[in-house]
């Protein structure tokens, strides 16, 4: 009721500030576009708005441009170099959905938190934001095939490397950050295990390296740039808990542009276009070890990749995401 | 230090055209509000009930909701409820517009109800008419005791305009953060040289808003 109410009041002050704007000729945003094509815009999607947010497959090449929202400040996955360009792993692949779309790509530099928002207003086409595939976000956005895992990993100091977490000893502790997927599976799989957890990276990683826990569990991505980047520290479980997956995400419904990208992505696994994006943008942070382990290929999660997980549940945990991906693809196809 | 990612490409001028963004979504939201907020400060003060109320649920909204949640509201809350596709430069201009006029009228409304009311009697009774009252011994005034406090507000949005980076605009943080990150290896004591800059950058914009501000009241002090 309240909300509602507050709503009614903040559109009757929109229009009234529209207008202001409209009245004292400073629009100046919408002057950039075109006020004549706002407009259009404005009332064919007041049309649409209870049936559709988002742009067919066959609109967005009539348009001859596509939108897609990235990370632009997430080293090496999204991020804008000194040029001005952007650059990373996600967009390596925006590009190649925009050259074989034969349309223009129009970046939107997105935040971790408005990512759902972006899709669910039809805002851009296509999340290409390192997008972690769960269950909650699957049910306000469409994923379409992974492209990359993601899991937990432990790291731990050269001299006593940590491979299982059965080796962690009773009055040991183990850090994590509050918060994280690391933190919510040690406590549900390893109760036993003392934890020790921080609010930020910053302070995590100052008390892991005063030796203050035996090891550090974070998502892998993480752990493994850490101990690439500071020496003396190795990742002794490269891969554990459940595995998840990073996929491309799209407009709830938006059948004929998901169905595009998969295709897409299965077309490319004939290539090894994946292999070729890891080792263009993120072997420099990973090495080679990590290809297997990071890349996705085809969209198909790799045996490789599930054989190094630590634990079999994991292997399941995998798999029973990306086939949720799927029958939240199909769903939302049939809902069609 | 990190000053020297800065000099790296295009990333000096990347920076200034943020900076231009957020002066240019913060001036026009000024303007707005200040026309708005003169308008609304005069209403309220003419105690009419129904203005009143409204006033009051309006200022208290703004006070009590965070301008990053005004911002989601305004950007993807009209395209969700109302199919209006807003441009987020639009939508940070209507939201920093929202809160401004708002504090801009309390502002007015405080500095009219300051004036005593011997002032109009005495006007009044000097001859002048009501108009002529406000034109010549109420307005110059009110400016007076506003400039300080308005002054405050400007500068205030220009800072907060860094929120606009939430709904995809690239503005001069923004900017900050990607040069650091896109440097996280080769340089990483960037931070400390860009936030540096970019402290200095704010700061360029701000200080002759002040000067300006000082140089006013003096000039209209007598």
């Amino acid at each position: 009721m309240k909300k509602n109410s507050l709503k009614r009041i903040l559109a009757t002050t929109l229009t009234l500030a529209l207008g202001a704007v409209a009245l004292t000729g400073c629009g100046s945003a919408s002057a950039k576009e075109g006020a004549a094509e706002q407009t259009s815009e404005a009332s064919a999607a007041q049309e649409q708005s209870d049936s559709k947010v988002y742009r067919t497959l066959d609109e967005i090449k009539e348009s001859g441009e596509i939108n897609i929202g990235v990370f632009s400040d997430k080293n090496p996955f999204g991020y804008v170099d000194e040029n001005g360009e952007y650059q990373g792993y996600d967009v390596y692949f925006a590009n190649k959905l925009g050259e074989d779309l034969g349309v223009k790509i129009n970046f939107v530099s997105t935040e971790a938190a408005s990512r759902v928002e972006y899709l669910e207003t039809g805002k851009v086409d296509i999340v290409l934001a390192n997008f972690t595939v769960t269950e909650e976000r699957a049910e306000k956005v469409d994923f379409a095939l992974p492209y990359m895992n993601v899991a937990l990993g432990v790291v731990s100091p050269e001299g006593k490397v940590i491979k299982d977490l059965s080796e962690v000893k009773a009055d040991e502790q183990v850090i994590v950050i509050s918060g994280t997927t690391a933190e919510t599976y040690l406590e549900k799989n390893y109760p036993d295990i003392k934890l020790q957890k921080f609010d930020t990276y910053a302070t995590a990683k100052t008390s892991f390296e005063n030796g203050t826990g035996v090891a550090w569990a974070n998502d892998n991505t993480e752990v493994i740039a850490y101990a690439i980047e500071n020496k003396g520290y190795v990742v002794g479980i490269p891969s554990l808990g459940s595995q998840d997956t990073i996929a491309p995400a799209v407009s709830k419904g938006n059948s004929t542009l998901l169905e595009w990208i998969n295709s897409e992505i299965e077309s490319l696994g004939k290539e090894n276009f994946f292999h070729a994006d890891y080792e263009a943008t993120l072997i420099e942070t990973y090495g080679k070890d990590y290809e297997e382990t990071l890349v996705v290929e085809g969209g198909k999660v790799s045996d490789g990749a599930a054989a190094e997980a630590s634990s079999e549940d994991s292997e399941e945990a995998s798999t029973a995401a990306t086939s949720e991906a799927a029958e939240a693809a199909t769903e939302a196809s049939s809902a069609k | 230090m990190g000053f020297e990612v800065l000099l790296k490409g295009n990333n000096m001028i990347r920076l200034l055209t943020g900076l231009a963004v957020s002066l240019k979504i913060s001036f026009v939201s000024v303007a707005i509000s200040i026309v708005l907020g003169v308008a609304l400060g005069i209403l309220m003060t003419l105690k009419n009930p129904v203005i009143t109320v409204v006033s009051r649920i309006y200022l208290e909204i703004v006070r009590i909701m965070p301008q990053m949640v005004l911002l989601f509201i305004v950007y993807f809350g009209t395209t969700k409820a109302l199919g209006i596709n807003l441009e987020a430069e639009t939508a940070a201009v209507i939201v920093f517009s929202f809160w401004g006029t708002a504090e801009m009228a309390d502002l007015v409304r405080g500095a009219l109800l300051s004036i005593p009311a011997i002032q109009y009697e005495s006007s009044i009774s000097l001859g002048l008419n009501k108009l002529q009252t406000y034109i010549y011994v109420i307005i110059p005034q009110i400016i007076r005791r506003m400039i300080p406090l308005s002054i405050n507000l400007i500068t205030r949005m220009i800072k907060t305009t860094s929120l606009v980076m939430m709904i995809g605009i690239v503005e001069v943080l923004k900017v900050g953060q990607q040069i650091i990150e896109a440097n996280r290896k080769a340089s990483p004591t960037a931070a400390f040289g860009v936030f540096l800059v970019i402290f200095l950058l704010y700061f360029a914009a701000c200080w002759p808003i002040s000067m300006l501000s000082r140089y006013l009241e003096k000039k209209w002090e007598t």
